[in-house]
């Protein structure tokens, strides 16, 4: 299945010339999780804050399917 | 400890030693019971009985972190309702080293086209604060930027300065209290609720403070407040978001931009969805990155105010390299980017300026043109458009005198029915309809609609103090309630908000606030008190509201939210009124 990603703030770090909410799509295999999709990507579990597929806010072991659009953050806050 | 009234009808002032009765009041806890008290819940906001009352929090001026916070406190032109407006700069850390507990401006100074200044110096002699009255009508109708240096010139370079735009000059719903910035510029703020105009219809035009020789804040347990300092070092120096070079010193607050628009709660064009497509261009992340390409290397943000470990406050730079704005927060650059569709970081930046300059609040302002971008007067989008708009108000034209007049005002003016605001106020940078929590405290607050006054945007969007789903109502009454005094509590200490998102993770941290006061004040407060103490300040505003006419019929959200689903989530706000009425009803 494919994905679209964005990845935030320094997380962009674990991605080469990505700019943080740039798109990019990502394959894998179907069943795979928010946890499976953070090791396709090399980006540390600690890090990652939340995680919101197609807008709503998942746990590590929600189940993505084909055509999510997924964004991931670091910790941040702000007012 | 001293409390100064200042009278405007005569030009006179006293020094009177603080009250026993305030002795353990700070902050917003000081404004906020004055202003009860000695302010006629019906008078009118711009009228001789209004009274502007300045306290700082009852750890500034210490080296307590991240807490040089004053609040300024009356009886608000925006709402009609009680006021506290929170700002951080050296000028609230140099009143209460000054001794300065409270300093109550009252009266109103003969409409002559005079405006009067106010300079407090320490009078060593005397062991006491002096106040003495200048001239200022020389800086009125001129822009902030063109009169803070020749403040500085006449005062010297050590002093502080509080004062009024041009929009507080003209008595417009949106006119903030200006502070200066560590660069001596006009750049912070407390904006909301039109203070700026209470001010200036006093005749009073800026406060000067001069604290050489004064003797500091005396503190009753030093062991205690030190104790309870490292605490709240260690909270701020290890959270994630607080710490050096964590995401508030890296990205700003504006590194919000992009998780409220993912969460679909990023109010875009006047309210009318949750997305913006230009939401990344003008993110915190491109604030940073931008900045380093434009200046070829990495910028990190800086103190808005003295002891600030946190750090938060960006400037945005020009393609040469010469600097734009401070600062562009989150607030600013969504009011005057997403909700009026535009996605120009440096054109945000202009009108940033602009409203520093004209001393007008930069959510007001942005609210306020979201509207009438929708009534037809400008298209969304149209960036040079709301730089003119901006002018208008600071020229004080028809239209600008109607855009002054803030979000509601202007919408009643154009008839427009989608008007985001509560009790008057234009709404911050969250939709109700995809963050319940916040749409509660949006609709309840003293303040009218207003963020900081019980940011549950922490668990329902961020994931700190535990996590909540956004989209829900249920439990969501509680939770504002929780908040709200909470925060009135950390707005009473004199810290920053900021340290909440530390402090509500890091238990030592909180128990760390908590010593500190008690080490200021001798109290013997503990963590559990911080609810009662926020609760008793929440009190006495809202008795202050019902009897001003504000009671809990206004504690609504605008109609359309109830009734227009918001995409990309397709919500209406679904709290109900019983939730709505039971967050005071179970105070
Ligand atoms: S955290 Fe930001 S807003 Fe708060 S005191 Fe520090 S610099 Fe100012």
């Amino acid at each position: 299945m494919r994905l679209r990603v964005k990845l935030f703030a320094y997380l962009t770090r674990y991605r080469d010339n990505l700019s943080s909410g740039t798109p990019c799509e990502v394959d894998l295999p179907e069943g795979a999780t928010l946890a499976d999709l953070l090791r396709a990507l090399q980006v540390p579990d600690e890090e990652v804050k939340m995680a919101f597929v197609n807008g709503l806010a998942q746990p590590e072991d929600w189940q993505l399917k084909d055509g999510d659009e997924v964004g991931i953050f670091p910790p941040i806050a702000g007012g | 400890m001293w409390l100064i009234r200042v009278n405007m009808n005569d030009l006179t002032s006293r020094v009177e030693p603080l009250p026993d009765a305030y002795k353990h009041l700070g902050g917003r806890g000081m404004t906020s019971t004055i202003v009860a008290k000695e302010v006629p819940p019906l008078c009118h906001p711009l009228g001789p009985n209004n009274k502007l009352v300045f306290a700082p929090g009852i750890v500034t001026g210490t080296p307590a972190p991240t807490s040089a916070r004053v609040s300024a406190g009356a009886k608000s032109p925006l709402t009609g309702g009680i006021k506290e407006s929170n700002g951080g700069s050296s000028w609230a850390a140099d009143l209460a080293d000054m001794q300065v507990r409270a300093l109550v401006v009252e009266g109103q100074a003969k409409k002559n086209g005079k405006f009067r200044g106010l300079h407090l110096v320490w009078d060593a002699a005397a062991g006491q604060p002096k106040v003495e009255f200048f001239d200022a009508s020389e800086h009125a109708g001129k822009d902030l930027f063109e009169a803070f240096p020749k403040i500085y010139a006449k005062f010297g370079d050590k002093i502080s300065i509080s004062g009024c735009g041009i929009a507080g000059e003209y008595g417009y719903g949106n006119a903030g209290i200006v502070y200066n910035d560590p660069a001596k510029r006009p750049t912070r703020y407390s904006g909301r609720g039109g203070l700026g105009s209470v001010m200036g219809s006093k005749g009073l035009k800026f406060i000067v403070l001069s604290r050489e020789g004064s003797p500091g804040v005396p503190i009753t347990d030093e062991a205690l407040f030190d104790q309870g300092r490292k605490k709240m070092i260690d909270a701020l120096r290890t959270h994630a978001v607080t710490k050096p070079k964590g995401a508030l010193n890296t990205y700003g607050t504006a590194v919000l931009i992009n998780i409220l628009n993912e969460a679909g709660g990023l109010p875009t064009r006047n309210f009318s969805s949750g997305r913006f497509e230009g939401a990344a261009k003008t993110a915190g992340e491109a604030i940073f990155e931008g900045n380093k390409q434009r200046l070829g290397k990495e910028l990190y943000n800086h103190a808005c105010s003295p002891g600030c470990i946190i750090q938060c406050s960006n400037t945005w730079h020009n393609p040469d390299g010469t600097e734009a704005a401070s600062c562009v927060e989150y607030e600013s650059d969504w009011a005057l980017g997403a909700n009026c569709g535009i996605d120009s970081l440096d054109d945000i930046a202009t009108m940033v300026k602009l409203c520093n300059g004209y001393g007008l609040d930069t959510i007001e302002t942005g609210a306020t043109i979201g509207v009438v971008m929708e009534a037809g007067v400008i298209p969304f989008g149209d960036s040079q458009g709301a730089i003119n708009l901006i002018h208008e108000m600071g020229k004080g034209t028809p239209l600008g005198r109607i855009l002054g007049g803030g979000t509601a005002f202007a919408g009643k003016a154009y008839g427009m029915t989608r008007v985001p605001a509560v009790k008057g106020q234009g709404m911050p940078a969250y939709e109700p309809r995809a963050v319940k929590g916040i749409g509660i405290t949006y609709a309840t607050s003293t303040m009218g609609a207003d963020h900081t006054a019980g940011y549950t945007i922490a668990p329902e969007i961020l994931g700190v103090s535990g996590k909540q789903d956004p989209l829900t109502p249920e439990g969501k009454a509680a939770l504002s309630r929780g908040f709200q005094a909470a925060t009135a509590f950390i707005d009473t200490s004199g810290h920053c908000l900021f340290i909440a998102f530390a402090v509500l993770d890091i238990a030592s941290g909180l128990e760390g606030m908590v010593e500190e006061c008690n080490g200021v004040l001798g109290t013997q407060w503990t963590t559990a008190d911080i609810g009662r103490v926020g609760a008793d300040v929440l009190q006495t505003e809202r008795a202050f509201n019902e009897a001003a006419g504000l009671g809990k019929e206004t504690d609504r959200i605008p109609e359309f939210m109830l009734t227009e689903p918001l995409p990309p989530h397709n919500q209406v706000f679904d709290v109900s009124d019983e939730a709505l009425d039971s967050v005071y009803a179970e105070l």
